[in-house]
């Protein structure tokens, strides 16, 4: 196609015929809709920090979060069980982004194993997350309940509960709904659909999603766990 | 400036590495702020801590930068494109800046207009009491 050496100037690039962003339709759909979900969940956070902002007393997350998994009672371990589930999620989008870079190489075997284990990892992300709640659950803590006090001893109000249990619910919702659409993709991988098209364009798009929900995590995980 | 064309060319093998490298700066990242996050449990001083929570928020930035920038591409294409996507985030500053301003302000004036509730606060209380208080409808 001659129009395509026309696009290499950059000035070119409105002149009509071709995406001015130069990716296709959905991609940059994607992209937008990441963005509107960006600011949803930057509402939730910054909501949860006015409140904190607010606030004369906080309960310390080091001891709210400190158990671990078949520790015996009395084991505190703050930081320790959140930050193998930040590695997890880590680990999970390398892997996405590995079977990105193979859909690129129409490396369909590549594709598959790493998308497998995208899922893996999602899955034992979600599996974590449950426990963590469960136990939080156990020891008296759920919307309107918190058992924990402020780290100054004083009396705590249920917003600590409430702000953690909506937002971290709020993103286990999204990894949840990444782990679907990710087995979507392995499905329609394995059923050669990508081949028949000769591109791997929706594993990018099922990637850039992937990828938003690590992002959130980095900020869920600051905000709630270290500071 | 570069045309994404040519960098989604560029050859696989230092695709991979790029990969590799960036996976390895969000671990670095990540343990970074694990130390620091420990490192604070012990301290008192209200304003060396405000310190080390300022830095894990600069590194939690920069994680984000690597995440955005490299695993989701965006650094490797067009300027329209990531201008289309940074630009309307940049609300995000004043967002931030105003509401966290405005909720440390609703303090200040709570605490000096509202003795009484700012008495309540600073009771200090069991915690066994506080959990037979806070679920009053328990199993």
């Amino acid at each position: 196609m001659s129009t395509v050496t026309a696009t290499a100037a950059p000035t070119k690039l409105w002149g009509g015929g071709k995406s001015p962003f130069d990716v296709e339709y959905g991609k940059l759909m994607m992209w937008y809709f990441l963005m509107s979900d960006a600011f949803t969940f930057g509402a939730f956070l910054i909501s949860y920090g006015t409140i904190r902002f607010s606030s004369n007393g906080w309960p310390n997350p080091n001891e709210v979060f400190r158990s671990f998994p078949f520790a015996p009672e009395g084991v505190h371990a703050p930081l320790v069980f959140v930050s193998i589930m930040t590695f997890i999620l880590i680990i999970s989008s390398v892997t996405m982004v590995l079977a990105v870079l193979a859909g690129k190489q129409m490396d369909k075997k590549a594709v598959v194993r790493n998308l497998i284990l995208t899922i893996i990892g999602g899955i034992a992300f979600l599996s974590c997350q449950a426990w963590e709640w469960n136990h939080l659950h156990s020891e008296g803590a759920w919307w309107g309940a918190n058992p924990f006090l402020n780290a100054d001893g004083t009396q705590s109000s249920t917003n600590f509960t409430n702000y953690f249990f909506t937002i971290t619910g709020f993103h286990g919702f999204h990894v949840f709904s990444g782990v679907v659409i990710n087995i979507i993709m392995l499905i329609m991988t394995l059923m050669d659909k990508f081949e028949k098209r000769g591109h791997y364009l929706m594993i990018e798009k099922a990637g850039l999603y992937w990828h938003f929900v690590d992002l959130v995590w980095v900020f869920v995980f600051t905000c709630f766990y270290l500071i | 400036m570069s045309h994404s064309a040519e960098a989604l060319h560029h050859d696989d093998g230092s695709a991979v590495k790029e990969i590799w490298k960036v996976t390895a700066i969000l671990s670095v990242l990540t343990i970074i702020e694990l130390i620091l996050g420990f490192w604070m449990m012990g301290i008192e001083s209200e304003s060396f801590r405000l310190a080390i929570k300022g830095s894990i928020v600069i590194l939690m930035i920069a994680k984000a930068f690597y995440i955005v920038g490299y695993f989701m591409h965006l650094k490797h294409e067009l300027k329209n494109l990531i201008m289309t996507i940074v630009v309307p985030l940049a609300l995000f500053i004043w967002f931030i800046t105003a509401f966290l301003y405005e909720g440390n302000s609703y303090k200040n004036l709570r605490n000096r207009y509202d003795p009484y509730k700012k008495a309540q606060t600073e009771i200090k209380v069991h915690k066994n009491e506080q959990v037979k208080e806070s679920k009053p409808t328990a199993e």
